[in-house]
C-alpha cells in the first residue's frame, strides 16, 4: 500500500493508539493536516502552541500514556520548546511532531526555518529529524518507545514538508532495534537484600518519594511497603498523591516550603528510603547540611540519579514497580519487627506534627481573604479524586501545602521547570485525559495572563475546566523573596488586582466568570462554579496581598533553619 | 556521523595535565547529529572535553568517539552516565592510560635557515617522524606517537621558529590480553 508520509504519520499515530493531539497548523505541517481530517484521532486547535505542549503534558499526567501535540515549523516549534523544557524535567512523556521546511531548503535559512532537532537536543530525551517517507513508521515507533518506557521523557520527530509529500510503501515495524537504548528494569538482587537490611535495623527511617513512584504506576506497591514497616513517608511537590494524605504515616511535602515535621524528618533521618527522588535543591536545601545522619538507599531507573547529588549507601537502577515488592519481600524475609522498632520515632513524629501544623488565620470578618482558605473551602466541596492543577509561585505551594491528595495523578503541576502559565492548558489536557473527573485549576494572577487564551480552546472544544485564580495583585513569589531578603524593596512585582478585569475577560472567552471579594462570598462561588458542567468557569478570588508562604527555609540556607511562620520571621 | 576529525586545545602542551584528564571511548551509531548531542551534553552539563576525535569504525555503522575529558570539572562516573542516556550511544569504556595503546598525530610547519635545516630533520629522524613537505624556506613534520612523545617533540620544535602545529587529540585503544587461554576450566563454579 502507498501512502505518502504525511498519511504515514497518521497512520502510524493511529498504531501507537494516539486519541487527541494538541496542536496548530502552519505552512510546513499542512501536507498531514489533510489526512487528518480522516483519521479517528481528535485534533484540540490550541491558541498558541506552549499551550498545546502543556495540554499534552496535562493529559499524560493524568493518563500515564504519552501525550501528543503537532506544530508547524519555526516560530511555532520554538513556541513548544518551554513545554519540552518543562515535561524533560519532570519525565513526562511527549510526544511532540514539528513541521520542517523541506529538506533542499534546510539550512538555507528558508521561511519558517529553525533548526529545531538542534534547539530541542537537551530539552527532549531524543529527537529524530525525518529525512526520508521510508523511516516515519519505524521513527514514529521508537518515539512512542523511547518517550514511555525506562525514564519517561518528551521526544520529539521534526518531518520536513517534502517529506510529508514523499510516497512510501506503508509497513509497521515489529519491534524497536535501538541498541544504544536499554533500560535497567529489574533492581540488583544483592542491592536489595544490602537495603532491606539497612531498612531493618533503622531507627529513624523515612521513605522519600518522588515523581518516579508516579511515573513508575507503584503507588499500590509504595503503599504496601510503608504499611508493612510502618514507615513514614514524605511526598514531594511531584509526588503529591503517590501516597495518600489522609495516611497516618504520610507527613506531607519536604523542601523549601515543606511542613515542619516532612522537612524535620529527614533532617533527623538515619535512613531515607529514595524512591524516584532526585535530591532537587528545592528539596535539599543546602545539600551540605542535608540530611546529616542518614544512610541512603537510592532506587532510580536513570542510573545517572544515583550520586548525581548525593552518595547513596545503597544504590539500585530499576524500576520501581518491579523493586518496591521485591524488596518488600527481602523485609519480610528478615522477620525482623519493624513496626515495633520504630514507635519511638513515630511518637516523636506525631509531637511535631501537633506542635507545627500549616497554619493560617482567616479573619471572621471575611477580609482580607486568606488564598489557604479558598483552598480548603474547594477541596471541601469538590470530590475526592478531584484533579488539581497549578501553576508556579504561591498559590502552588499552597495548593500542594492544603489540598489532601489521596489518588495518584490527581496533582498536575510543574516542579522541575517551574513554569508560569501551565495551569490553564495543562487543566485542558487533564480534563480532555480524564473527562469523568473535575479538573480545578488553581492558577496565580501573574500566570494566568500568560496562558489564559487556552480558555478559548476550552470553550471552544467544550472542555469545562474551572479556574481558581488566586488574585494577589503581584507576582507574589517573587513580592514574597522582596519582602523577606530585599528589604521589602518591591521591584517590578505589583500586577492590579483588576486590570485585567478577570471577569470580563473570562467571559470574553465564553467561560462564566465569577468574583470573590470576601470569605462569606465563597461558598456560594463555588457552588456555582460546582453547577456548571458546559462550560469553563472562572472565580477571580481576590486574596489578601500580603499574605507569604511559610514554613520556609531561605535559599542556600540548610533544613535545620527552617522558619515555620511569620511570627518567627520577625524576630529574627 | 557525517563528520570525522578532531578538536584540541590549541597549542596544546598536554604534558602536565596527563592525572587530570581522562581518556573515554565512546562507541555510537554512525548518525547524524551524533557528535553535535555528545558536544551538547557537555556543554549544558558544564563538563570540559580536553581533546576529542571521531571516525568511523571498522564497521561503518558504527563510530568510536575518542574523549580525553578534564575530570576536574564533573566526577567521571556522572560523565559517563550522562553519556550512556543518549540513545546513540552503544558503549562507553575508560581507557586507563597503563592499559592502553594511545596514538596522536602531530603535524607542523617550521620556518627553517640553512642551520637549522639539518638539525630539524635530524630530531625528526631520532623521533621516528617524517618530513611531509618541503618549502623554500620551511618544511613540515609529521609525527605519530603517545601524547607524551609529542609533547616532547614540541617542546624540542619550540626553538624554532613555528609557522603552525596541529595536533588531532588522541586515540586509544585496550591493550589486547597476553595470556594464554586457560583451557580446563571447571565448569561447575558458576561465573556470575
Ligand atoms: C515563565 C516564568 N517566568 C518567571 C518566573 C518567576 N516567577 C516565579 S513565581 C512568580 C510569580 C507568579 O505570580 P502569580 O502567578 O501571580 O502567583 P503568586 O506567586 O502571586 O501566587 C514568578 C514571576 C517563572 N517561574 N516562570
Ligand atoms: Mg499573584
Amino acid at each position: 500500500m502507498q501512502l505518502t508520509g504525511a498519511q504515514a504519520l497518521i497512520k502510524s499515530l493511529e498504531m501507537e493508539q494516539v486519541e487527541v493531539i494538541f496542536g496548530l497548523p502552519g505552512g510546513a505541517i499542512l501536507p498531514v493536516y489533510d489526512p487528518l481530517l480522516d483519521s479517528t484521532i481528535r485534533h484540540i486547535l490550541v491558541r498558541h502552541e506552549q499551550g498545546a505542549g502543556h495540554a499534552a503534558e496535562g493529559y499524560a499526567h493524568v493518563t500515564g500514556r504519552p501525550g501528543v501535540a503537532m506544530v508547524t515549523s519555526g516560530p511555532a516549534a520554538t513556541n513548544i520548546v518551554t513545554a519540552l523544557a518543562d515535561a524533560y524535567m519532570d519525565s513526562i512523556p511527549l510526544v511532540v511532531i514539528t513541521g520542517q521546511v523541506g529538506t533542499t531548503l534546510i539550512g538555507t535559512d528558508a521561511f519558517q526555518e529553525a533548526d529545531t532537532t538542534g534547539i530541542t537536543m537537551s530539552v527532549t530525551k531524543h529527537n529524530w529529524l525525518v529525512t526520508d517517507a521510508s523511516q516515519i513508521p519505524t521513527v514514529v515507533r521508537e518515539a512512542f518507545h523511547v518517550a514511555t518506557t525506562g525514564r519517561p521523557g518528551p521526544v520529539l520527530i521534526d518531518l520536513p514538508k517534502d517529506v510529508s509529500n514523499q510516497l512510501m510503501e506503508w509497513y509497521w515495524p515489529e519491534s524497536v532495534d535501538l541498541p544504544g537504548y536499554k533500560p535497567t528494569l529489574k533492581g540488583h538482587p544483592k542491592m536489595i537484600q544490602e537495603a532491606a537490611k539497612l531498612i531493618s535495623k533503622a531507627l529513624r527511617p523515612v521513605l522519600y518519594v518522588g515523581g518516579g513512584v508516579l511515573r513508575a504506576d507503584a503507588t499500590k506497591e509504595l503503599l504496601t511497603l510503608a504499611e508493612h514497616c510502618g514507615i513514614p513517608v514524605v511526598t514531594t511537590l511531584m509526588a503529591r498523591g503517590a501516597f495518600p494524605d489522609d495516611n497516618p504515616l504520610c507527613l506531607g511535602m519536604p523542601g523549601m516550603h515543606g511542613n515542619y515535621t516532612a522537612v524535620t524528618s529527614m533532617q533527623k533521618s538515619d535512613l531515607l528510603i529514595t524512591l524516584g527522588a532526585r535530591f532537587d535543591d528545592r528539596v535539599t536545601g543546602n545539600v551540605a547540611g542535608f540530611a546529616p545522619y542518614a544512610k541512603v538507599i537510592h532506587v532510580d531507573i536513570d542510573p545517572a540519579e544515583l550520586g548525581k547529588i548525593r552518595n547513596p549507601d545503597v544504590p539500585i537502577v530499576g524500576d520501581l514497580k518491579l523493586v518496591i515488592p521485591e524488596l518488600t519481600k527481602e523485609i519480610k524475609k528478615l522477620k525482623v519487627d519493624i513496626k515495633a522498632q520504630l514507635e519511638p520515632w513515630i511518637a516523636e513524629l506525631a509531637t511535631w506534627r501537633e506542635k507545627f501544623p500549616l497554619t493560617y488565620q482567616q479573619d471572621p470578618s471575611g477580609r482580607p481573604l486568606k488564598p489557604q482558605y479558598v483552598i480548603e473551602r474547594l477541596r471541601q466541596m469538590a470530590p475526592p479524586d478531584t484533579i488539581v492543577v497549578s501553576g508556579v509561585g504561591q498559590h502552588q505551594m499552597w495548593a500542594s501545602q492544603f489540598w489532601k491528595f489521596n489518588h495518584p495523578n490527581t496533582w498536575v503541576n510543574s516542579g522541575g521547570l517551574g513554569t508560569m502559565g501551565f495551569a490553564v492548558p495543562a487543566a485542558l489536557g487533564a480534563k480532555v485525559g480524564r473527562p469523568d473527573k473535575v479538573v480545578w485549576a488553581i492558577d496565580g494572577d501573574g500566570c494566568f495572563q500568560m496562558t489564559a487564551q487556552e480558555l478559548v480552546t476550552a470553550t471552544a472544544e467544550r472542555i469545562p475546566i474551572k479556574v481558581a485564580i488566586l488574585n494577589n495583585a503581584y507576582l507574589g513569589m517573587v513580592r514574597q523573596w522582596q519582602e523577606m531578603f530585599y528589604d521589602q524593596r518591591y521591584s517590578e512585582v505589583y500586577l492590579s488586582p483588576d486590570l485585567p478585569d478577570y471577569v470580563k475577560w473570562a467571559e470574553a472567552m465564553g467561560c462564566v466568570g465569577i468574583r470573590v471579594d470576601s470569605a462569606d462570598e465563597v461558598q456560594v462561588a463555588i457552588e456555582k462554579a460546582n453547577s456548571i458542567n458546559d462550560r469553563p468557569v472562572v472565580i477571580d478570588f481576590r486574596t489578601d496581598t500580603w499574605e507569604k508562604v511559610f514554613p520556609m527555609v531561605p535559599a542556600g540556607k540548610t533544613n535545620d533553619e527552617i522558619v515555620i511562620g511569620p511570627q518567627e520571621m520577625e524576630k529574627k | 556521523m557525517t563528520f570525522s576529525g578532531s578538536v584540541v586545545p590549541m597549542g596544546g602542551n598536554g604534558a602536565n595535565g596527563a592525572a587530570k584528564h581522562h581518556v573515554l571511548s565512546v562507541l555510537v551509531e554512525n548518525k547524524s547529529g551524533v557528535l553535535a548531542r555528545i558536544a551538547q551534553l557537555f556543554s549544558r552539563r558544564g563538563y570540559n572535553i580536553y581533546s576529542l576525535s571521531v571516525a568511523p569504525t571498522e564497521d561503518d555503522r558504527f563510530s568510536r568517539v575518542t574523549i580525553v575529558v578534564d575530570v576536574e570539572s564533573a566526577p567521571l562516573e556522572q560523565i559517563t552516565k550522562q553519556l550512556h542516556k543518549l540513545i546513540n550511544v552503544l558503549k562507553i569504556s575508560e581507557i586507563n592510560a597503563s592499559q592502553a595503546v594511545e596514538y596522536e598525530l602531530l603535524l607542523g610547519s617550521i620556518s627553517t635557515s640553512s642551520e637549522s635545516r639539518s638539525e630539524i630533520i635530524e630530531l625528526v629522524r631520532i623521533f621516528d617522524g617524517k618530513i611531509v613537505d618541503v618549502g623554500f624556506d620551511k618544511l613540515t613534520v609529521m609525527l605519530a606517537g603517545s601524547p607524551k612523545t609529542l609533547d616532547d617533540f614540541e617542546a624540542l620544535l619550540a626553538v624554532y621558529p613555528i609557522v603552525e602545529i596541529q595536533r588531532t587529540g588522541r586515540v586509544a585503544l585496550q591493550k589486547l590480553d597476553r595470556s594464554a587461554p586457560t583451557r580446563a576450566r571447571s565448569k561447575s563454579g558458576k561465573a556470575s
